[in-house]
């Protein structure tokens, strides 16, 4: 093999969302050198494409918010399986990093005297999510991105990343990666490696995540001996576009809901006041007036039921539309045509406007949209310790969507930016000590990057064999239908044997072609990461008998109490990649502090 | 329903040629939806970028029809019916393969920008008006879709304005920056000297191909020229234009909170 590219960093931060970029910011800032690595062009990920807001506990629109408001919404959002001590950083410490985004450049919509201006998403109580329009996170990665950039921080785009290297005493110290332009390998050399590398929604056929989200850092993490929790717990988004067919799955946002928008049946009732659960009585509106007034002065009614919790809000949805209460293609309509001027709709939610007239012929300031659950978010994730982000594996730090623990069985709409900029500069300081300590440079064992390099040109040495594409669809049919928002013993089971199945044909694709820029080889090596995750979260859904968040089974409708106590974690003890066993395992929850736990009780009484 | 017919351009720098491919039509879809679905049977090597299929990414910029547009927000059912399809690359960029390109001259304008440089944080965080925000914030909803850039006709086919000319999408960066109510850098002469606003001849074509309808040209060239070209503007017109603030302010006036 001829000579390949290698790159010696102090810090290594793959992925660059959100959590990656701020990583970055935070190493580069203590002077150390640091490289970036993404799948995509630099500001393509998927960060991108939040719409709707980040939330940090201001008060600027409703003074009687603080963070343990905040906490104690993200908490119940979660069904209480978060981790709460990063529950509890997060609701502190996003504030400051959200003023600090200003300082950066960022151009959050106003209030009145001046401040940062809040919406009302589902499950806060108060409005609490900083905005621009609908376009957020355009907002959140530009800032960051144009930070990095003015930091000098290397940047690797289209580089994607196929293994992270370890040494004999189980620590990383690199990854093995090509660049998708050239399809040439390169190595990186690493005393940390941040991984950032978001979701895995892609394996499931109707999603709001793009080509990016193949799971790469879960699955690139457990190879290297970290652990994985909660992988049943994905998050559908009650809305996405259901029609034309082509655009299914694309997300409508959550501040369609906060502003205003609610959901009708065929039949024009707004439904969801027969669906809201008893946790959430106290706090929702009983009937529209009441709703309708909370709008204007969150102190004159309660909130409406269109703004619970995510999980909530989708489940009822489904049920509208199997007891065939449905729009024409299969979802409900969501009004806010009727509700708000055409100027208002227009200027608070100006892509929503563009993206439905544009792809769907649909007026929303004239007609309702027709929306239905949509594959959106993963909270399980990478476990990690939540002041440093480090994982199991010494020298290996996880933020954003990849980590898991943040937003136990359910994820609160605003919460994913949050998470992104709090604790992606906490793993890029905690990645940045470790590499001040350590003296001498890693060196890479050759074996081990002879063999990830082989194993992911594999699929060119073979003359006959599966279309990736074909395999990549199997894949997403199998999820959605068996895996998917709802779900029970046999079908999980039945998904566990086909993915079984799948893993073997996945060793056998092939493609033809060149290295450079060629799609089909590119996901010929993300399958073996969507493969590996999805087997997790069909595991975790078969082991969590119960219904909690983004884990529902028909045949164990209720939470229960136990289950609440434990998180399903993951590993695969050979430390043997893609082909070897995953064991699965209920571990306690850490034990919340009693201070904090007081938050909860004192509401109760 | 009938069948589309598009000519796609496959090759490398070293050259190429149009393929022919015909797909069934289905209901609603776009034109990268054809192209994901030649991918997915004919040609799984076909090279194309795109992400969020939304229109938020600006990843799945190519020519359509000889048109710079974004492949995931054009409808097939909006094209000409019956005719061929053509797509190609975006022509102002080098081609890695078939669709994509080469756009790192845009990320190395980037990397020339003076960064935008706040005052420091007041207690309780800084204050702005909305209405001094709207208009940077305009140009902040720039997707980075490369578009403008491969439309002007000043770097479009010359290759050699490259290393003095910043582009339309920089120009509104640098607008922006002008604009932004707490920023107290000065860019004028970097914009008049070495990023060749002066080569801007307001055609505007840059304005018609944005897909945020970034008014490209009125709000920003036009405005960032009169402000840099013209050494001795007058403060008063400025005001009065309610385009650019009147002077740069110094980092303490910039602190200083509107009411
Ligand atoms: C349509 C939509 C709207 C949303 N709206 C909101 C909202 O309003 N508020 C909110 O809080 N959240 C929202 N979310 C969720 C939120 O956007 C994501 O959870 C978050 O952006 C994830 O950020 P991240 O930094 O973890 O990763 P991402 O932004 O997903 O970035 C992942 C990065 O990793 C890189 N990468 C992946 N694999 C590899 C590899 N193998 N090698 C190299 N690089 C790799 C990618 O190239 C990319 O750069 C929304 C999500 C979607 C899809
Ligand atoms: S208006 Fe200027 S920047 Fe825009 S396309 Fe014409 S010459 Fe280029
Ligand atoms: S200004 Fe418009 S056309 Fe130019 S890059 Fe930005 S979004 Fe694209
Ligand atoms: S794929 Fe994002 S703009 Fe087309």
């Amino acid at each position: 093999m001829s000579e390949i590219e290698h790159h010696d960093y102090d810090v290594i931060v793959i992925g660059a969302g959100g959590a990656g970029l701020r990583a970055a910011i935070e190493a580069k800032g203590r002077g150390l050198r640091v490289a970036l690595v993404c799948k995509s062009l630099l500001g393509k990920a998927h960060t991108v494409m939040a719409e709707g807001g980040v939330a940090a506990a201001m008060g600027n629109v409703y003074a009687e918010d603080n963070w343990k408001v905040h906490f104690r919404d993200t908490m119940r959002g979660g069904k209480m399986l978060n981790h709460w001590r990063m529950a509890q950083l997060h609701a502190q410490e996003s504030p400051d990093r959200v003023q600090e985004l200003e300082a950066w450049g960022a151009l959050f919509d106003r209030t009145k005297d001046g401040k940062i201006l809040q919406r009302d998403f589902g499950g806060h109580r108060y409005a609490r999510l900083a905005h621009v329009g609908d376009r957020t996170g355009l907002e959140l990665i530009r800032t960051l991105q144009q930070r990095a950039v003015s930091m000098d921080i290397d940047v690797f785009m289209e580089c994607k990343v196929v293994r992270l290297t370890t040494d004999d005493d189980g620590a990383v110290n690199g990854a093995v990666a090509y660049w998708r332009p050239t399809g040439e390998f390169v190595t990186f050399g690493a005393k940390s490696v941040v991984l950032a590398t978001g979701g895995v929604g892609k394996s499931w056929k109707f999603t709001s995540n793009s080509w990016e989200s193949t799971g790469d850092g879960h699955a690139i993490a457990m190879w290297a001996g970290a652990s994985l929790i909660d992988m049943e717990c994905v998050q559908f988004h009650p809305t996405g576009m259901v029609w034309p067919l082509s655009v299914r799955g694309i997300l409508v946002t959550e501040g369609v809901r906060g502003d205003g928008g609610v959901l009708r049946n065929s039949d024009g009732k707004r439904f969801m006041f027969e669906y809201v659960a008893d946790m959430f009585r106290a706090e929702t509106a009983e009937s529209e007036d009441e709703a309708d007034r909370w709008y204007d002065d969150h102190t004159a009614g309660r909130r409406p039921p269109e703004l619970l919790p995510r999980d909530e809000v989708a489940r009822s949805i489904n049920s509208e539309v199997k007891a065939g209460r449905g729009s024409p293609h299969g979802g409900v309509f969501l009004d806010i045509a009727s509700r708000r001027t055409a100027d208002d709709i227009r200027k608070r939610l100006p892509s929503m406007y563009h993206q439905f007239m544009e792809l769907a012929g649909v007026d929303i300031t004239r007609e309702a949209m027709e929306v239905g659950p949509t594959c959106h978010y993963i909270m399980g994730g990478v476990q990690v310790d939540p002041d440093t982000a480090a994982t199991a594996v010494p020298g290996l730090y996880a933020a954003g969507e990849v980590a898991g623990g943040m937003h136990g069985s359910n994820r609160l709409g605003g919460n994913s930016l949050s998470d992104l900029i709090v604790f992606g500069r906490r793993a890029g300081i905690a990645a940045a000590d470790r590499a001040e300590s350590m003296a001498r440079e890693p060196k890479l064992n050759q074996a081990q990057v002879t063999e990830y390099i082989d194993e992911a040109l594999a699929p060119f040495t073979r003359d006959s064999g599966e279309n990736p594409y074909d395999l990549q669809h199997e894949l997403q049919e199998l999820m959605q239908a068996n895996v998917g928002i709802i779900r029970n013993e046999a079908e999980v089971v039945e998904a566990l044997e086909k993915l079984d199945e799948l893993k073997q044909r996945a060793a056998n694709v092939a493609v033809g072609g060149g290295r450079a820029y060629n799609p089909g080889w590119n996901l010929a090596t993300d399958l073996p990461s969507m493969l590996t995750v999805s087997t997790c979260t069909a595991q975790g859904a078969r082991d969590r008998r119960e219904s909690r968040g983004g884990q529902t089974r028909e045949d164990f409708p209720k939470a229960d109490p136990e289950l609440g106590k434990v998180n399903f974690v993951q590993r695969q003890p050979s430390g043997r990649g893609f082909s070897s066993e995953i064991t699965i395992t209920p571990e306690p929850l850490p034990v919340m502090p009693d201070e904090l736990m007081a938050i909860f009780e004192e509401e109760s009484k | 329903m009938s069948d589309v017919v598009m000519h796609v351009w496959r090759g490398d720098a070293d050259g190429g040629q149009f393929e022919e491919y015909t797909v069934p039509k289905q209901d609603g879809e776009v034109v990268l939806d054809v192209i994901h679905r030649i991918q997915a049977t004919e040609a799984p090597d076909l090279a194309c970028r795109w992400n969020c299929k939304a229109g938020k990414c600006g990843s799945c910029s190519a020519e359509i029809n000889g048109k710079p547009r974004l492949m995931c927000m054009t409808r097939i059912d909006t094209l000409p019916e019956g005719e061929t399809i053509t797509v190609t690359p975006m022509r102002a960029f080098p081609i890695i393969r078939d669709l994509v390109t080469d756009v790192s001259f845009n990320y190395e304008q980037a990397r020339k920008v003076p960064a935008f440089n706040p005052p420091p944080r007041p207690e309780g965080g800084y204050r702005m008006s909305q209405v001094d925000v709207e208009r940077g914030q305009e140009f902040r909803k720039c997707i980075e879709c490369f578009m403008c850039q491969d439309v002007c006709h000043v770097i479009r086919d010359h290759e050699e304005n490259k290393a003095r000319y910043s582009g339309p999408r920089f120009f509104i960066r640098y607008a922006e920056l002008e604009m932004h109510p707490l920023d107290t850098n000065d860019r004028r002469d970097l914009v008049r000297e070495e990023m060749g606003l002066g080569m801007c001849n307001i055609t505007k074509c840059c304005t018609e191909v944005c897909p945020e309808h970034i008014k490209i040209t009125d709000n920003a060239i036009i405005p960032l020229k009169e402000r840099v070209v013209d050494a001795d503007y007058d403060p008063i017109a400025w005001l009065g234009r309610k385009i650019l603030r009147r002077t740069k302010r110094t980092a303490e006036q910039a602190a200083v909170q509107p009411d």
